[in-house]
């Protein structure tokens, strides 16, 4: 009883102060409030924001631990030394080269987020958490933390805070973050080095006339936008030992986080299943393209249109984009039929950029942000469909 | 038009202390209380002054904006206090009770005679017209303007309801009486619906039609009756009746007494021996509780009406003008530790994160009175659709709502819409927004705009 009369006391005291918002958000983790209901229901269902944030971030978990083995992993591939997967040296790779992203990333975004909470007075809302942990997992190992830490406070700030925080921001805040990075270090977040830890340092060990071997760290689809054969096979792609962003790589491990999320009732199954289903209605476009000799061998998107559809699925940031990012409800479309749309368009068109941009062969981004746009325009349409019949219904009765 | 409604979506929500079928007389209530608030929107003049003597029956004070509605006093006794607050707005008339109740005289009346003016004349002039309500705007029926039909519901599906069947038991002559009455009032229908599979007396009543509802809650909303039989469209009206008043209204016309007696069922978890009871409107709340369960002080909230849209009541508080039902459950106002993440097995929930209520889908509950989180904006969606059974979108005519944009509520369906048809949404909603007092708020403002 010690501690929560001693906190209760001093949210007592605290009530009405600028610290309030601060303090309240601490205290709101450690005790489930003392508030309860006025008129309206008196009871409440069990679940708050804080419950559902934490079931989506617990489905990233398995993502998250296993992307620190992998960094590790790939590591030592690279270098030409390998060691087995789940052993201490490539999880030590992952600890000091991930752990660092996370702790980077919620430590700047959380104390922008107490800011804005403390200056306008309200509570410090949930959003942060889960798009805290999105961020570790959708960047490239190598990224500089520094970087990160830019990318973070624009994210937080011009993503969602300018729009009112968390519920009124119109665009993602993790890919914000993550579509900061790719514009305004084009270099750091493209290319085929960032992807394995120490592929850049040793280039530039290269270039300082240091006589070793480069080591390449090319992610599958960079080698299939340059027509090169990959090396990996379609298991490694779908256990995820491969090349890529921290927590993107392993669908198998992304697809139950997706269950789950499904089963817990939390994310939207008509956008992932949608989503999917735009993916392989674009790759079988493609491969009907290729297979109709419409583009020839010699074009530069041959190998990635030839792809098989259903690889598509495998590669990439696709699975990790659909099952924890185009869900996100504030984003999303918020009608039902509206999800079905919104998430077909983003399977589609994610194919389409993928196998299109030359600059980046990555397109579930891109087109994550530009669903997210047009989401109140789906929403507009389908709730016009209701309007439309209300006004037919009221015709008929004056005609 | 079918005559067998089934409802999909929905939620019953099942709370332990539901009210064995034994009634039983409450101790007579020495103090009658009516709260203007009950009848939203009215302005009410009053008629007696502190002091005055008045009848069951008698009319105590009417509506400023249409003097024809007459609100009358449920017993016979002395106008003992009457409680204002700002801008000396009345908050309550106290009335103490005789020992022999006296009722005024309003006389016999041949319903099967009767023209629709004569009965609106005999309803407004007795005190039963504030039983009839209409929608658009849920509030007490414009009598100058008719309705296209009348809903009456006969099935109660909301947590720990009153349950229609046995209260308004052999009543049938009372209620066909009240149904030929307002019959006369509508060029259309008079729609009842009865539970499915069940003896309800409503069912053998003749100039009505009648709808069999199954599914969950809020099959029983009268609200929900309307979406699917005939929806509202704009300029239209229809008018609803509660089922338990429709005894009163029958008795009115039968023996001329407005008898303000009626069946309500004390419910919830913190009462000992939940069952029901014969009260009268506006008695004290304390004439049935204490005697019957709960400890005097105990931490309880006492609620008049079901636990998603009642008042809440002090102790010494009343019965409410529309209420059949009172519920007690524990207040909630105590921290949990890590309540926001440990798993939760003892708390009705809709999503499975972490949360094991589906489990249990027989389970009857215990909750209380704590909102397990905090307010937040909107977030989730997708949520409210799935325990909302009208053809509307309900985050949307929300938001709506709160920015007042009355083009968008008005094409959205807010005419056919009563804050009650929001309580559902607002128990399940994870940002723990106040859906129904931004539904009533936003009808408020379209009363004002429109009219």
């Amino acid at each position: 009883m010690g501690l929560k009369s001693t906190l209760h006391n001093l949210k007592e005291k605290y009530k009405g102060t600028n610290m309030a918002p601060a303090f309240n958000a601490l205290h709101t983790f450690l005790y489930l409030p003392n508030e309860t209901t006025h008129n309206g229901t008196h009871i409440k269902v069990a679940d708050d924001l804080k419950r559902t944030m934490n079931t989506v971030i617990m489905a990233m978990v398995p993502c998250l631990l296993f992307g620190m083995f992998n960094a590790g992993y790939q590591h030592f591939s690279a270098l030409g030394t390998p060691v087995e997967f789940l052993s201490w040296d490539a999880f030590y790779i992952g600890l000091i080269k991930v752990l660092p992203l996370v702790i980077v990333s919620y430590g700047v975004g959380l104390a922008i987020e107490f800011l804005f909470a403390v200056i306008k007075k309200h509570e410090v809302e949930e959003g942060y958490l889960v798009t805290g942990m999105l961020v570790p997992l959708i960047v490239p190992i190598d990224t500089p933390l520094w970087m990160l830490a830019v990318a973070v406070a624009f994210g937080v700030v011009i993503g969602k805070e300018v729009f009112g925080g968390t519920g009124m921001n119109i665009l993602n805040p993790a890919l914000t973050i993550r579509a900061f990075l790719f514009f305004a270090y084009p270099t750091w977040m493209s290319g085929d080095k960032v992807w394995v830890h120490g592929a850049v340092e040793r280039d530039q060990m290269i270039a300082a006339g240091e006589k070793l071997d480069a080591i390449s760290g090319e992610t599958i689809l960079g080698s299939l936008a340059q027509g090169k054969e990959v090396a990996y096979s379609l298991s490694d792609m779908f256990y995820g030992f491969i090349p890529g962003s921290v927590g993107e790589t392993s669908t198998l491990l992304i697809l139950l986080g997706g269950l789950f999320l499904i089963f817990s009732k939390i994310g939207s199954w008509r956008i992932m299943l949608s989503s999917v289903v735009g993916a392989l209605t674009m790759g079988l476009i493609f491969n009907g393209l290729v297979n109709a000799d419409v583009i020839s061998e010699g074009s530069k998107f041959h190998s990635l249109m030839s792809t098989t559809f259903w690889h598509h699925l495998l590669i990439g940031g696709f699975a990790f984009g659909t099952v924890f990012m185009a869900t996100d409800p504030v984003t999303a479309s918020q009608t039902n039929k509206g999800k079905w749309i919104y998430g077909f368009l983003i399977g589609f068109l994610s194919i389409m950029i993928r196998v299109f941009n030359p600059a980046y062969p990555e397109g579930v981004m891109l087109a994550i942000l530009l669903m997210n746009v047009f989401a109140p325009t789906i929403d507009h349409y389908v709730v016009q469909g209701n309007v439309k019949q209300r006004m037919k219904r009221l015709k008929v009765k004056s005609a | 038009m079918s005559n067998d409604i089934k409802i999909k979506k929905g939620l019953d929500i099942k709370l332990k202390g539901v009210a064995e079928k034994a009634t039983e007389n409450a101790i007579i209530s020495n103090y009658c209380t009516l709260r203007p608030e009950d009848f939203h929107g009215v302005i009410p003049k009053l008629l007696v002054k502190v002091g005055a003597k008045v009848k069951a029956g008698e009319p105590v004070f009417y509506d400023k904006s249409n003097e024809a509605i007459q609100f009358v006093s449920p017993v016979s006794g002395e106008i003992l206090e009457i409680t204002r607050g700002e801008k000396r707005k009345i908050l309550a008339i106290k009335l103490q009770a005789d020992k022999e109740q006296g009722f005024q005289d309003h006389g016999k009346f041949d319903v099967n005679a009767a023209n629709a003016d004569s009965v609106k004349a005999h309803l407004l002039a007795s005190g039963c017209w504030p039983f009839v309500k209409q929608r658009p705007y849920d509030v007490i029926a414009n009598p100058n303007k008719a309705p296209k039909a009348i809903f009456i519901s006969g099935y109660a599906s909301a947590p720990l309801a009153a349950d229609l069947d046995y209260t308004l038991k052999g009543k049938e002559v009372e209620l066909q009486a009240a149904v030929t009455a307002l019959g006369k009032l509508t060029e259309g229908a008079v729609h009842v619906s009865v539970g499915k599979n069940t003896n309800s007396p409503l069912s053998g009543l003749n100039g009505i039609t009648l709808h069999t509802v199954s599914g969950p809650h809020p099959s029983g909303n009268v609200g929900t009756l309307i979406n699917k039989i005939d929806p509202l469209n704009k300029g239209e009206v229809v008018w609803t009746v509660n089922a338990q008043d429709l005894v009163i209204i029958g008795e009115l016309l039968l023996t001329g007494k407005f008898n303000a007696e009626r069946i309500v069922a004390l419910v919830g978890s913190s009462i000992k021996k939940p069952r029901y009871f014969k009260t009268k409107i506006g008695s004290e709340i304390a004439t049935m509780v204490y005697d019957n369960g709960i400890d005097k002080d105990g931490n309880d909230r006492i609620i008049s009406g079901n636990v998603l849209s009642g008042k809440q009541v002090k102790p010494d508080g009343s019965l409410d003008y529309y209420s059949n039902v009172i519920t007690v459950i524990p207040e909630g106002d105590d921290y949990e530790l890590f309540g926001w993440n440990k798993p939760v097995f003892n708390k009705i929930s809709q999503t499975r994160a972490m949360t094991f209520s589906w489990l249990t889908p027989n389970k009857k509950f215990d909750l209380n009175t704590n909102t397990n989180g905090e307010h937040r904006a909107f977030v989730l969606t997708g949520n409210y659709e799935a325990v909302f059974p009208l053809d509307i979108y309900p985050l949307q005519i929300l938001k709506a709502c709160m920015y007042n944009d009355l083009d968008e509520m008005e094409a959205l369906g807010m005419y056919e819409v009563a804050p009650e048809d929001f309580a559902l949404t607002e128990f399940v909603c994870v940002s723990k927004q106040p859906h129904q007092e931004i539904i009533r708020k936003g009808l408020d403002v379209m009363i004002k705009e429109i009219g």
